[in-house]
């Protein structure tokens, strides 16, 4: 995938997104919330190429 | 004689207002007078009680006087962060959606045991919308300003806290701490700040930001007013889900205990990078009056922060959500776009992250078999500028916002307690910064301990601005 094409998959996972959940995202603060997912996508890129053991569960834990 | 706040730290408030030096309506009149003089220019309050802690303070003197004891913090004034609930007043938590709330109905636990122990509330403080921002340039209350430069940033998203203690405003406050929010102010405003181990302190009645990292703490401008408000506000309650089981432990007589027996070292890798070099200066300068030379690395701390942004930014979000899709034009344009973003995040990134949190905390485990406490800066630079957007790092202009919490979101990601001890400017005019010390869970005594040496050997302290007089 190119990069124009990455970045057009990005923003159109936003607006879809968005519009899945009913988020409306106005023109004024759209571009806004673009490069801040963008951000968010680099950041968790981080943790998603991290290898991590089948046997590590959540951190969070539930006590019934 | 009058007894000014800002001379004093809370103990020596209270044991002037105790042995009759003064009285609790003498200290909260002067505090009174002070904000109405300086927080035109600070911008600490958004809510000044001032009828309440004057009727209190007339109780407290009643008390005493009839040789009843109000408590440890008996007649010493201190505020709140906007987050937490004061029974009476809509909480805030930074914002102006919540304008509109109905008045708390009664006050967040660790404001009623801090009462229960003396202590007058004065009133609620400044901070970043929802507590999402590191430096407290609130577009709806506007920002709150460096008492050691009004041109510069308190840091947030404890901003007011930090900034109303080191102005001298109150000798002590509380604050929440999510991935920094109180070690990054303290670091900026040159004071002590302590967040505590995750649910050692009940955040009941703290309006949440990101629940699997929001903690409660104190800000003072010594040692011993932060070990005793630690103290006094811990144990166990129902009304926090996360609130620690663990009997409480009393700190403030561990103080004299010295550092004997703790083993300390510097962390290095991602903790010795990225930083300006007075900041490194001043972490030199806490080793070497500790006498440590012994490096140990926090494994793979670039990717818990990772973890924290992402877990904080799809919490936040989630909390939000039904404002963010009838009202986003009311929320901060510094948060908005943000917490718009965090609602689009897949569960597989959040899901991911809760997990690599689980295995970082394991491998921060086994370093507490070979050190006590750890040394890290607390932020990369001292304050900057009000509006400053980038900020020189290594050669790079990099962005100053979310660069503040570098070195503090790693800890908070997995609870471990953190304090943030104040280094004073080393030359006229020029700005303190903080230095992080870390330690296992529970450890607060360690930290406490360690701080409590550095303020006697005269390497940390938090001397009020020069420009107060």
């Amino acid at each position: 995938m190119s990069m124009a094409e990455a970045e057009g998959s990005l923003v159109a996972y936003v607006d879809q997104m968005a519009e899945l959940i009913g988020l409306p995202l106005d023109t004024e603060y759209r571009a806004g919330v673009i490069a801040n997912f963008e951000r968010i996508q680099g950041i968790a890129a981080l943790v998603m190429e991290f290898p991590l053991p089948p046997e590590i569960e959540a951190a969070p834990v539930f006590h019934p | 004689m009058t007894v000014h706040p800002h001379h004093r730290d809370a103990i020596a408030i209270a044991a002037a207002i105790r042995s009759g030096q003064t009285s609790a309506r003498q200290v909260v009149t002067a505090a009174l007078s002070q904000i109405a003089e300086q927080d035109s220019t600070f911008n600490c309050f958004t809510a000044v009680l001032a009828d309440s802690a004057l009727a209190t303070a007339d109780q407290i003197d009643q008390q005493l006087g009839r040789g009843q004891d109000p408590g440890p913090l008996a007649g010493v004034p201190f505020a709140v962060k906007n987050l937490f609930d004061i029974e009476g007043i809509p909480t805030l938590a930074g914002s102006k959606i919540r304008q509109t709330a109905p008045p708390a109905r009664q006050d967040a636990t660790a404001v009623t045991r801090l009462k229960q122990a003396g202590a007058i509330l004065l009133g609620a403080l400044n901070m970043d919308e929802f507590a999402y921002g590191f430096v407290t340039e609130n577009s709806h209350y506007g920002p709150t300003r460096n008492p050691h430069d009004p041109a510069r940033v308190a840091g947030g998203s404890s901003g007011g806290s930090a900034a109303a203690v080191a102005a001298g405003l109150v000798p002590f406050s509380l604050g929440s701490d999510t991935n920094g929010s109180i070690r990054v102010p303290a670091s900026l405003c040159g004071i002590w700040g302590l967040k505590p181990t995750y649910g050692r302190l009940s955040r009941a009645g703290a309006f949440l930001f990101a629940g699997s990292f929001d903690h409660i703490g104190p800000f003072s401008r010594s040692v011993r007013d932060l070990a005793l408000s630690f103290d006094l506000m811990q144990g166990t309650d129902s009304r926090d889900p996360v609130a620690s089981d663990r009997p409480g432990d009393t700190t403030l007589p561990q103080l004299e205990r010295g550092i004997d027996g703790l083993k300390i070292a510097l962390a290095d890798d991602y903790f010795a990078r990225g930083a300006e070099p007075a900041v490194f200066t001043a972490v030199a300068q806490v080793a070497q009056a500790l006498g440590v030379s012994q490096f140990i690395r926090i494994p793979q701390a670039a990717t818990a922060r990772a973890a924290a942004f992402v877990i904080t930014a799809a919490e936040g979000a989630n909390l939000h959500l039904a404002d963010l899709k009838t009202r986003p034009h009311d929320y901060d344009p510094a948060t908005r776009d943000r917490f718009l973003a965090g609602a689009l995040i897949p569960a597989l990134w959040v899901q991911q992250a809760q997990r690599f949190r689980a295995w970082y905390r394991q491998q921060v485990q086994a370093l507490w078999e070979e050190v006590d406490v750890i040394i890290t800066p607390t932020t990369p630079c001292s304050a900057p500028l009000i509006g400053q957007e980038t900020m020189p790092i290594d050669g790079q202009e990099v962005l100053t916002r979310p660069n503040l919490g570098l070195y503090t979101q790693p800890i908070s990601f997995i609870g471990l307690p953190a304090l943030s001890a104040p280094v004073p400017a080393s030359q006229s005019g020029g700005l303190p910064v903080g230095v992080q010390l870390i330690a296992a869970p529970y450890r607060e005594g360690s930290l406490l301990r360690v701080a409590a040496f550095l303020e006697a050997q005269g390497i940390c302290a938090a001397p009020l601005p020069q420009r107060i007089p």
